[in-house]
C-alpha cells in the first residue's frame, strides 16, 4: 500500500509540475496576476508530493518491504537501519527520487524567501523549475519507476553494495545533489531574466545567494566523496579523474566562475550576458553529468546499472532544456547592453581573467571526459584519457588562477595601478618566495612542483592576511571590535574561502611531494619502518559486525620506540554479497595521516602466518578536505550577508514608492 | 557580428549533442583498434599473486599469447569468465590477465571466487598500461603474436562465437607460422 501511495504521489507531482511549468509563464506573458499567483502554491504542493514519495520509498527500505523490487535489490534485513535508509538513494531510481526531492526543495525555499521578488519574476523562476521537474518526473515514471513490485516478494534482499555501507556515503550524495541541483535556481533566475528582457544588478543580487548556497553544498559534497574514496577504497588515493567525479567537478568549476562574475554584475553592472551564460552552463553541466552517469556512454567505477533507453531519454531532455536555453540566450542576450567601462588593470579585469581560466579549465576537463567518446564516434579507435592528461592540463591552468587570488581582492574597481598593487603586496610576495624555498629544504626534498605549489599556497595566505591587516588599519573605527564589525560577512566569506584555497593547495602539494608508500609482507611480530614510523604487525584477530565477519590486523605504530597508536585495518566479508571489503585503519593528524590497509595472508599457515600490508604516511592530507570545508564555510558566511535580505527590499520599496 | 557571437554556445552544444548521440547509438564493440598490426606497447608490471615478481612483454616474446583486461568491479568480466576458464583448461594459448584499475585484494578474492584462468595476472592499478594499450572499456582481449604484434582485439566480453570463429583460428595460424 505504501509503495503505491508513493507512486501515486509521484504521478500527482508530475501533474502539478506541468501546471507549475505552464500556467505562471502564460500569466507572466499576459500580465495576469491570478495565473502568476499559481506558481507559489504549485511549487509547495510539488515539494510536499515528492517528499511524500521519497518518504514512502524510505519507509519501504526501513521496513524491509522486499515486495518492492528496488528494496529487494539494494537492501537486506541484516543491514543496520541508517544504511537501510541511505540505501534509498543507493540505486539509480532512488538517486533520481533524491534529485527530484532536492529540486522541489530548492523551489520550496525560493517560495519562502520570495516576498521581495516581483510577481512576474517569481512566476517565471518557479515555472522554469517546474518544467525541469516535469522532465525528471517523466524520466522517473517511464524509465526508472522506483516503486515496481516484485511478485512474489523476495524472502530476503540482496545487499547494498558494501562500498556504500559507510557513514560518508550516507551524507555524500545528499550534499552533492544539494549543490548539483541547486544550480537550477541560478539557471531559473537567468532564464526568467532573459524572458523578461531584464538583466540588471538587482537580478544579480537575487541570484547570488542561491548560487553561493548551491556552490557551498557542492564543495562539501565533492570533498566528502573524495574523503570517502580515500579511506574506503583502500589504496590511499583521493581523486581519480573518473568520469563521474568529473561530472560533479565541472559544475563546480563553472559555479566558481559564476560566483565571481555575479559579483561584477552586481557591483558594476558589467559582464551581464556572460553571467547569464555561465548560469546556464553551470546547470547544463549538472544535467550533462546526470546523463553521463546514467546513460552508460562512459565506463566508470561508479556506474551502477546502465540502460541505453534511459540514455536516449536524458539526451533528448538535455537537448530540449539546454538547447532551448541557448536559443533564448542567442535571441535575447544581445539586447542586454554593456555595462560600465573598466581599465585593463582593475578588479574587473582580474575577475575576467579568473573567469576565462576557470572556463578553459572546465572545458579541458570536459574534453578529457568526452574525448574517448568523440574519438570513437569519429571512427578513430578507442582511447582513454587518464590522470596524466588531467593533472598536467589542470596544474597549468590553475597555477595562474591561484596567483590571481592574491591580487584580485586588492585591486580597486574600474582602475587600479600596478605600482600601488606592488607596494601593497611586496611583503606577501617575499614571504611566499622564502617559504616556498625554505620549507622543501627543511624537509629534505625539493622539486619544481613542490616549490610552485608551496609558493602559490603561501602567496594566497600571505596576501589574504595582508588584505585583512590593511583593511583593519585603514578602517576609520577604533578598537578591534568596531573594526571587525565594519566589514560585511560577505567580505569575511571571501577571506575564509580564499584561505581555504591556500590550505587546499598546501595539502595537495605536501601530500604529493612527500608521501611515502610501502607494500610489505610481514610475519607476526615483524616490523617495517615507513616515513620515520615503525609499524609492528601483531597478527590478526577475528571481528564480527552486524552483517559481516572478518579479521582485523593489529599493527602497532611507534616513533622513536614510543607506542603512539594501535591500528586495526580490517578485511570484511559481507554475509549477503560474499565480497571481501577492505577497511583501512587511519591514524589521522593535523600534520598528516598514517594509513594501513590489510592485504591477503601470503603463507601456507593461513591467517596465522604472514600477511601483505600496505602502509602509507601521508603528510598534510587532511588539509585537502580542510581547505574544501573552509571554502564552503566562506560560502555560507557570504550567503548570510545582510544586504541580500535588506537591499532587495529597499530597492523594491523605492520602486513601489516611485510608481505610487 | 554581436548576434553571431551569441550563437557560439548553442553551436558548441549542438556539436556535443551529436557526439553524445553517436556515442549512445554506437556499438562500442564494432570499431577496430588502431593498434592492430602494430607492436604491442611494452610493459613490465608487478604480478598480482607475487608482488615481488614482475612480468613484461619481453618475457612473452616467441609465443602467441592473449592479454585479457579484467577487474573485480567489472560486471561484464563475470559474463566472459567461464569461457576463459574453459579456454585455460584446453591449454591452447597462454592468457595473461591485466588487472585494470583494481585493488589487489579485490582482484585476488575475485579470482579465488570465480576461478583463475590466467597463467599470470599483472597489476595495472592506475590504468597507465591500459592507456598505452588503448583500453576503453573493460573487459578487452588482445591477441599478440610471436613477434609481439597485436593481431586482434575483442572489445567487451568474449563470446563463444568470437572465440571459435575468430580468436582460436587466428591463434592456431599464428602458432604455426
Amino acid at each position: 500500500m505504501i509503495p503505491e501511495l508513493g507512486h501515486f504521489a509521484l504521478i500527482l507531482a508530475l501533474l502539478v509540475a506541468i501546471a507549475q511549468g505552464t500556467v505562471p509563464l502564460w500569466g507572466a506573458y499576459r500580465r495576469d496576476g491570478a495565473l502568476m499567483a499559481l506558481a507559489r502554491p504549485a511549487a509547495r504542493a510539488q515539494f510536499v508530493l515528492v517528499a511524500l514519495a521519497f518518504g514512502c520509498l524510505a519507509w519501504s527500505f526501513a521496513n524491509n518491504d522486499f515486495s518492492v523490487e528496488l528494496v529487494a535489490l539494494h537492501s537486506n534485513t541484516q543491514l543496520p537501519l541508517h544504511y537501510r535508509i541511505a540505501a534509498t538513494w543507493g540505486s539509480h531510481e532512488g538517486s533520481l527520487v533524491l534529485w527530484m526531492l532536492m529540486l522541489t526543495g530548492w523551489a520550496f525555499a525560493v517560495t519562502l524567501r520570495s516576498r521581495n521578488l516581483p510577481a512576474a519574476m517569481l512566476a517565471r523562476v518557479l515555472a522554469v523549475m517546474g518544467l525541469v521537474g516535469v522532465g525528471f518526473l517523466l524520466f522517473l515514471l517511464f524509465t526508472s519507476n522506483p516503486f515496481l513490485r516484485l511478485i512474489p516478494a523476495a524472502p530476503e534482499g540482496r545487499d547494498l553494495n558494501p562500498l556504500l555501507q559507510d557513514p560518508g556515503m550516507v551524507i555524500h550524495p545528499p550534499m552533492l545533489y544539494m549543490g548539483y541541483v541547486g544550480f537550477s535556481v541560478a539557471f531559473a533566475f537567468s532564464i526568467a531574466a532573459l524572458l523578461a528582457g531584464r538583466l540588471d544588478a538587482t537580478w544579480a543580487r537575487w541570484s547570488r545567494p542561491w548560487t553561493i548556497a548551491a556552490w557551498s553544498f557542492l564543495t562539501i559534497g565533492i570533498a566528502l566523496g573524495s574523503w570517502w574514496a580515500y579511506y574506503e577504497l583502500g589504496w590511499g588515493g583521493w581523486w581519480f579523474w573518473d568520469p563521474v567525479e568529473n561530472a560533479s567537478f565541472m559544475p563546480w568549476i563553472v559555479g566558481t566562475a559564476l560566483l565571481h562574475s555575479l559579483a561584477v554584475t552586481e557591483k558594476r553592472g558589467t559582464f551581464k550576458s556572460w553571467t547569464v551564460l555561465l548560469a546556464i552552463i553551470a546547470f547544463s553541466l549538472s544535467l550533462l553529468g546526470t546523463f553521463l552517469v546514467r546513460s552508460g556512454v562512459l565506463t566508470s567505477v561508479h556506474a551502477f546499472a546502465t540502460d541505453p533507453a534511459r540514455g536516449v531519454f536524458i539526451l533528448i531532455f538535455l537537448a530540449i532544456v539546454i538547447g532551448g536555453s541557448l536559443i533564448l540566450y542567442a535571441g535575447r542576450a544581445g539586447s542586454v547592453g554593456g555595462g560600465a567601462q573598466f581599465a585593463p588593470v582593475s578588479r574587473e579585469s582580474f575577475l575576467l581573467a579568473n573567469n576565462i581560466l576557470l572556463v578553459v579549465a572546465c572545458a579541458s576537463v570536459l574534453l578529457g571526459t568526452l574525448y574517448p567518446l568523440v574519438i570513437d564516434a569519429l571512427g578513430a579507435g578507442k582511447i582513454s584519457v587518464g590522470p596524466p592528461y588531467f593533472d598536467s592540463v589542470f596544474y597549468a591552468l590553475t597555477a595562474p588562477l591561484a596567483f590571481l587570488i592574491g591580487i584580485g581582492p586588492m585591486a580597486s574597481w574600474r582602475r587600479a595601478t600596478l605600482p600601488d598593487l606592488w607596494t601593497r603586496l611586496r611583503w606577501a610576495l617575499a614571504v611566499a618566495i622564502v617559504a616556498a624555498v625554505v620549507i622543501p629544504l627543511m624537509r629534505g626534498r625539493i622539486s619544481p612542483l613542490i616549490v610552485v605549489g608551496l609558493f602559490l599556497s603561501c602567496w594566497i595566505a600571505a596576501s589574504t592576511v595582508t588584505l585583512v591587516i590593511q583593511r583593519f588599519r585603514h578602517a576609520p573605527q577604533s578598537g578591534l571590535g568596531a573594526k571587525l564589525g565594519a566589514n560585511t560577512s560577505a567580505w569575511y566569506g571571501m577571506v575564509v574561502a580564499h584561505l581555504g584555497v591556500a590550505v587546499f593547495i598546501a595539502g595537495v602539494t605536501l601530500v604529493k611531494g612527500y608521501e611515502v608508500e610501502q607494500n610489505v609482507t610481514l610475519d607476526r611480530d615483524q616490523s617495517v619502518e615507513v616515513g620515520g614510523y615503525d609499524f609492528t604487525f601483531r597478527g590478526v584477530v577475528p571481528v564480527n559486525g552486524p552483517n559481516y565477519a572478518g579479521v582485523a590486523g593489529v599493527v602497532e605504530m611507534r616513533r622513536g620506540g614510543v607506542l603512539l597508536d594501535t591500528l586495526r585495518p580490517e578485511k570484511r566479508i559481507y554475509n549477503a554479497g560474499g565480497n571481501p571489503m577492505t577497511e583501512a585503519a587511519i591514524d589521522a593528524g593535523f600534520f598528516g595521516d598514517r594509513y594501513v590497509s590489510l592485504g591477503e595472508p601470503v603463507s601456507d599457515k593461513g591467517t596465522e602466518g604472514a600477511w601483505a600490508l600496505r602502509v602509507y604516511v601521508k603528510p598534510f592530507i587532511d588539509w585537502v578536505w580542510g581547505g574544501c570545508f573552509l571554502m564552503a564555510l566562506g560560502g555560507f558566511l557570504a550567503m548570510a550577508d545582510r544586504r541580500y535580505r535588506l537591499a532587495v527590499k529597499r530597492k523594491i520599496d523605492a520602486l513601489v514608492g516611485a510608481t505610487a | 557580428m554581436k548576434s553571431l557571437r551569441l550563437i557560439i554556445p548553442l553551436v558548441v552544444f549542438l556539436v556535443i549533442v551529436v557526439f553524445l548521440w553517436a556515442g549512445l547509438s554506437r556499438d562500442p564493440r564494432e570499431v577496430p583498434s588502431p593498434f592492430i598490426g602494430k607492436p604491442a606497447p611494452a610493459f613490465d608490471l608487478v604480478q598480482l599473486h607475487a608482488p615481488g615478481k614482475k612480468l613484461g612483454t619481453a618475457d612473452m616474446k616467441g609465443q602467441v599469447w592473449l592479454l585479457n583486461v579484467w577487474a573485480s568491479w567489472c560486471v561484464s568480466c563475470r559474463v566472459e569468465h567461464p569461457l576463459l576458464v574453459e579456454l585455460a583448461k584446453a591449454n591452447v594459448v597462454p592468457v595473461i590477465g591485466l588487472n585494470y584499475k583494481d585493488k589487489n585484494e579485490a582482484g585476488l578474492a575475485w579470482l579465488a571466487q570465480n576461478g583463475d584462468p590466467y597463467r599470470l595476472s599483472v597489476v595495472d592499478a592506475d590504468g597507465r598500461v591500459g592507456i598505452d594499450w588503448g583500453v576503453y572499456g573493460v573487459p578487452e582481449t588482445f591477441v599478440v603474436d610471436k613477434a609481439g604484434m597485436i593481431r586482434y582485439k575483442q572489445i567487451g566480453p568474449l563470446t563463444a562465437e568470437a572465440l571459435q570463429q575468430k580468436i582460436l583460428p587466428l591463434v592456431r595460424s599464428l602458432q604455426q607460422s
